[in-house]
């Protein structure tokens, strides 16, 4: 099904995707509309243009694409799915995802991953082909992120306060070393080949969605970062 | 119901602006385009623009605008207004009615130009005049409410959306070289059209997003240089920092974002030396000016318009270049509405300002553009 | 021998049936309370000499005491209360001013407990400062009125020196001799780890603490004990104290009993002689004087130091506060009316002065409305007793404050507000060599630490729950209190909205 979406509302996007059905959606000249996808299951949605906020919030599964670039909140408490932006994806992306993918071609902005968890079987992945902007990870309790700097000259691919209060997960940046301000609470190592073992199959991913080549990535090499303690709050407080 | 001045009304925001930055006139109706688009960050509360380079013909006066709730309040201030000013030209501002916009006051504009006997015994300057003159109106003639006062630009809002405010001011028959906009979200019912956004002074106008928390440490500090924040809004108070830093500290731009956004202590750690010192002097100068909590803005002026977001940038702001022409906006769908295919687009980082100038004429290709 | 007719206060209760006659109490009570009664086996007390300061009760290995106040009544009489009566006869029997110490025990107004601060919901968001960058960092000292350029255009460094505090507390002025060597250097090693000073007080610098210079406020006083060029040269600012919470307009006076050995060398007077610190300085009979010591201080020093002035709060305050900030001083130090104190008259300490709210927040609106807030930073002390004080009185308008008396609880001091009669068993306010080994320096360096540390996260919790991520946004934020049952006038000097307002 085709949706012109020029002169809809979210709501009748939403209210269009929903009576789909399970066949696959693809929506043109998208700009802004909010909410997009947000509680699908196993449906595909392609959208052509701009997505507004709260793109594919609470998705339990299925897969959104976007040709274009995303606003803010994407994938905002997702549980399963995956989401492919070709193009950049707003501020705080992935907040607080608990399982399922994202793929971004491009940048991300402040907050990326914030909070991202993970519980039981689900460890959601979030995958930046650009750079990140502050905070990324921040206060990050589990699953992965993947930030490759690709077409960028900065030797590190992130802004300042990465990992802040991290207590976690891992990061992989693909850096020339480590970030300036790079936090106390947190460990890094250059990723070794266990390491690289296991985003393998998020890189092959990321390659066959956007067409990057794994040749290009592996010219640099990955750090790995994770929180020294996955308490470390505790010595915060005396009992009153 | 209280309105602005006698209750502190936090808000949300979205705002959108467009620069050319060789100076060709875009209309006004392409901004009203673009802020309608972020409908749903706007509740209908109060909308607003700004628009620069429109009024050609009278470009040495300066162009206030003022509201007045009474024909009394009008009789009084125009009294004021002309024992202070040479009044070259007045009108009603031309407006249409809009199912959405009511309640409307009395909405006048005058072409004015300081008494030069008057201006030359207050030993001031022509700016300072005139910006005392629009603080002693607002804050001492009740019912009247200067809500611009700059040269060759004008400010145009009220309670609405802004789409329909557009269309109130018939905004299609202006052309500029820079608008911004304001679709506001007020937490309550604001009674009065002088709370909507852009506040302006001077050639000065600010749209903002956010509700700032360091507000009553900021108002307290620049009441001390003879600004009174009547309005008691984020907006009111961010225009006087920069017209304290700007115009009486003569503090670059750069600079006085650096001091509203100052970067954090262990950011400034890590700088080489030089800015490192620089850096501390104006945070620690400046520091009861530091402005905290959400906020993005945008800062139009004569020639220029700078975008700033908080140092945590916690307000969404996207920019964006076409050929000569500049956007920015909350979000970027806002850009995408009018202008679909973009050379670059970018989120600016929070804490750093993207600020471009009209390229100067005689030089042409010179580009006097900072943005990064 | 005269009738005394003072019943005690206390009675000590101590279980039988737990106490293993050890005679710890008695070793460590330096009042003698606690002996043992060979004959019949027990421990005895006298209970007259108690002060209350729970030495014994701590260390009791048994927990076999315990101190309660003694129910033992005169006929209830609501005007003539049980210490009034007690007051007339120790007067009646001495013929002395009644002298007290620490802050006043009477139940004036806290106004910082009728004030509540704000936090964010939906317009703005709290940020949690255990993850986001959350700053303390304070400077205090002058600001330029106008900031000017070199011909390379790049701005001018015009800052005048100052001082750069981690975190906006300072441990306030009290004297070696006031108070052991062993208290002063935890106050000054915490200072050091802390990034903040701590203060000399007026009883000079003893020389194995240079070492901590740049974390120390040297203060001169009236009586300039032990001030010296050195002296002045290595403290990181210079205080003059002009007067002080409990006891405004009052001198000081340190018994030659206790002028011995260090202290005398410290405070450069002969061994045994009276320690008399004058109530004015002898130079200051009015404000312009008050420029005349800024300055010489200055001079001396070589414009390398900031100047405090420390001043008591009373009525006039906010007039005071204006001529100090046009004195040339760089810090106005405000020492409210509950402030602590190591000896004052008691009718002083309880009935002089104004609660520091209340000047805190009429000095920072008068500087502000004469536009001269930047040319003085505000210390502001006189019992700030947890970090919400400490985020009230910013909010308020001061830059930092003061504490003493929270400082000295942590080092273990009990209140007993006995500091002037020299036999602290905690070894804080004694000069008596086995009662100051008690307090081990590098244990109440980590006790301060320790406070300060807890203190200055909770700061941090409440800025960050009004959405402040930077102290000076909280600075004179006004805006971010409301009073609770406080009258209109209350409210008005505070500068603050009630509850619901």
């Amino acid at each position: 099904m085709v949706i012109q979406a020029e002169l809809l509302d979210f709501q009748a996007i939403n209210e269009a995707i929903r009576s789909a059905g399970n066949s696959p959606v693809e929506i043109h000249g998208c700009c802004g509309q909010r909410y997009i996808g947000d509680g699908l299951a196993d449906q595909q949605v392609e959208i052509f243009g701009t997505p507004g906020n709260a793109l594919g919030a609470y998705l339990n599964g299925g897969t959104i694409l976007v040709h274009g670039n995303a606003q803010d909140a994407v994938g905002d408490t997702m549980n399963e799915g995956l989401i492919c932006i070709d193009g950049l994806s707003g501020d705080a992306t992935g907040y607080s995802m608990r399982g399922g993918s994202i793929f971004v071609h491009g940048n991300v902005g402040y907050r990326a991953g914030i909070h991202m968890k993970e519980y039981g079987e689900q460890k959601p992945l979030l995958v930046v082909g650009g750079t990140a902007g502050s905070f990324l990870g921040e206060y990050q309790s589990g699953g992965t992120i993947l930030v490759l700097g690709l077409h960028s000259k900065d030797p590190v691919p992130v802004n300042n306060f990465c990992g802040m209060g991290m207590y976690g997960g891992r990061i992989y940046l693909r850096a020339e070393h480590l970030p300036s301000d790079f936090s106390s609470r947190l460990t890094s190592r250059p990723a070794e080949e266990a390491d690289l073992k296991e985003i393998q199959p998020a890189l092959e991913q990321f390659c066959r969605l956007f067409g990057e080549s794994m040749e290009e990535i592996r010219k640099k090499p990955f750090y790995v970062i994770t929180p020294n303690s996955s308490s470390p709050y505790q010595q915060l407080y005396a009992a009153k | 119901m209280k309105k602005e001045g006698q209750i502190r009304i936090p808000s949300g925001c979205a705002l959108s602006g467009i620069f050319s930055k060789n100076g060709t006139p875009v209309a006004g109706d392409k901004i009203v385009t673009s802020i309608a688009v972020m409908h749903d960050r706007s509740n209908g509360l109060g909308g607003g623009f700004a628009g620069y380079g429109i009024y050609p013909e009278f470009q040495d006066c300066f162009a206030l605008h003022i509201f007045y709730e009474t024909s009394a309040a009008r009789q009084s201030c125009e009294e004021f207004l002309d024992q202070h000013f040479e009044i070259v030209n007045l009108s009603k501002i031309p407006t249409k009615k809009v199912a959405g916009v009511i309640d409307e006051p009395q909405i006048w504009r005058y072409f004015a130009l300081p008494l030069p006997h008057k201006l030359a015994a207050s030993q001031l300057d022509e700016k300072e005049y005139v910006a005392r003159c629009v603080i002693k109106v607002n804050s001492e003639i009740s019912g009247s409410y200067i809500f611009s006062s700059g040269k060759n630009m004008g400010v145009f809002k009220a309670v609405g959306y802004p789409e329909d405010v557009g269309e109130f001011y018939r905004l299609e028959e202006y052309e500029g070289y820079c608008w911004t906009a304001h679709g506001r979200y007020p937490t309550n019912t604001p009674g009065w059209w002088g709370g909507a956004h852009p506040f302006s002074l001077l050639d000065y106008s600010i749209v903002h997003n956010g509700e700032i928390s360091s507000y009553d440490a900021n108002r307290r500090w620049v009441e001390m240089f003879g600004y009174r924040c009547t309005l008691q809004t984020d907006t009111e108070v961010i225009t006087y920092i920069f017209d304290y830093l700007l115009r009486r500290q003569g503090l670059t731009l750069e600079e006085a974002a650096h001091v509203v956004a100052a970067p954090f202590w262990s950011t400034i750690a890590r700088q080489l030396p030089e800015d490192r010192e620089a850096y501390t002097y104006l945070r620690n100068v400046f520091s009861s000016l530091l402005v905290t909590g959400p906020f993005s803005i945008l800062f139009g002026f004569e020639g220029g318009l700078m975008a700033l977001n908080d140092r945590l940038k916690l307000r969404s702001m996207v920019a964006a270049e076409k050929g000569d022409l500049f956007y920015v906006a909350s979000e970027e769908c806002a850009i995408r509405a009018v202008e679909p295919e973009l050379d670059r687009l970018w989120a600016p980082r929070g804490g750093e300002p993207v600020i471009v100038r009209l390229n100067k004429k005689k030089e042409g290709a010179e580009k006097l553009c900072q943005c990064q | 021998m005269p009738v005394s007719m003072i019943y005690p206060e206390f009675e000590i209760i101590r279980k039988e049936d737990r106490c293993i006659h050890c005679r710890l109490c008695e070793r460590q009570c330096a009042n003698e309370v606690h002996r043992f009664d060979k004959e019949h086996g027990r421990m005895l007390a006298d209970e007259a000499k108690c002060v209350d300061c729970h030495r014994c009760v701590a260390l009791c290995p048994t927990r076999a005491l315990k101190i309660v106040k003694s129910d033992h009544t005169f006929r209830p009489n609501a005007n003539w209360g049980e210490e009034t009566i007690h007051d007339i006869y120790r007067q009646a029997d001495s013929g002395g001013v009644l002298l007290a110490a620490m802050g006043t025990p009477k139940p004036y107004p806290v106004y910082w407990d009728k004030i509540l601060v704000n936090a964010s919901q939906v317009t703005n968001p709290p940020i949690d400062p255990l993850r986001e960058p959350m700053e303390t960092r304070t400077f205090l000292g002058k600001k330029p009125h106008q900031v000017h350029r070199g011909p390379d255009g790049r701005l001018k460094n015009e800052l005048s020196p100052g001082l750069s505090l981690d975190t906006p507390i300072l441990f306030s002025a009290m004297s070696y001799g006031s108070i052991s060597l062993n208290a002063h250097k935890a106050l000054a090693k915490a200072a050091e780890k802390l990034g903040i000073c701590y203060n000399t007080g007026e009883g000079g610098l003893h020389e194995d603490l240079y070492q901590y210079g740049s974390n120390t406020i040297v203060q001169v006083a009236s009586g300039r004990f032990g001030v010296h060029k050195q002296y002045l040269n290595t403290g990181a600012a210079i205080e003059i104290k002009m007067g002080q919470g409990a006891k405004p307009g009052i001198g000081g006076h340190l018994p030659g009993a206790k002028i011995a050995g260090d202290i005398s060398k410290t405070r450069m007077i002969p061994q045994g002689a009276d320690s008399i610190s004058p109530a004015p300085h002898h130079d200051i009979y009015s404000i312009e004087d008050l420029r005349q010591l800024v300055y010489s201080l200055k001079e001396a020093t070589g414009y390398q130091k900031p100047i405090l002035v420390k001043v008591a709060a009373v009525h006039n305050i906010a007039a005071i506060a204006s001529g100090i900030a046009r004195s040339g001083a760089d810090i106005i130090a405000i020492d409210g009316f509950r402030g602590g104190t190591g000896a004052a008259p008691a009718r002083i300490r309880d009935n002089i002065g104004i609660p520091i709210e209340l000047a805190l927040a009429a000095v920072d609106q008068r500087l502000r409305e004469e536009g001269i807030r930047g040319d003085v930073s505000i210390v502001a002390g006189g019992s700030i007793r947890e970090s919400s004080d400490v985020v009230k009185a910013i909010a308020l308008g001061a830059d930092a404050v003061y504490i003493g008396t929270a400082a000295l609880l942590a080092l273990g001091c009990h209140l007993c507000r006995s500091c002037h009669a020299g036999k602290c068993n905690w070894g804080i306010a004694t000069q008596q060599p086995d009662l100051v080994k008690r307090l081990d320096p590098e244990e109440g360096a980590g006790r301060l630490v320790n406070l300060v540390t807890a203190w200055t996260r909770e700061i941090k919790e409440m800025m960050g729950g009004m959405g402040i991520n930077s102290v000076e946004a909280l600075r004179g934020n006004r805006m971010m209190l409301r009073g609770i049952g406080l009258s209109d006038r209350e409210l008005s000097i505070l500068g603050i909205k009630h509850a619901g307002e």
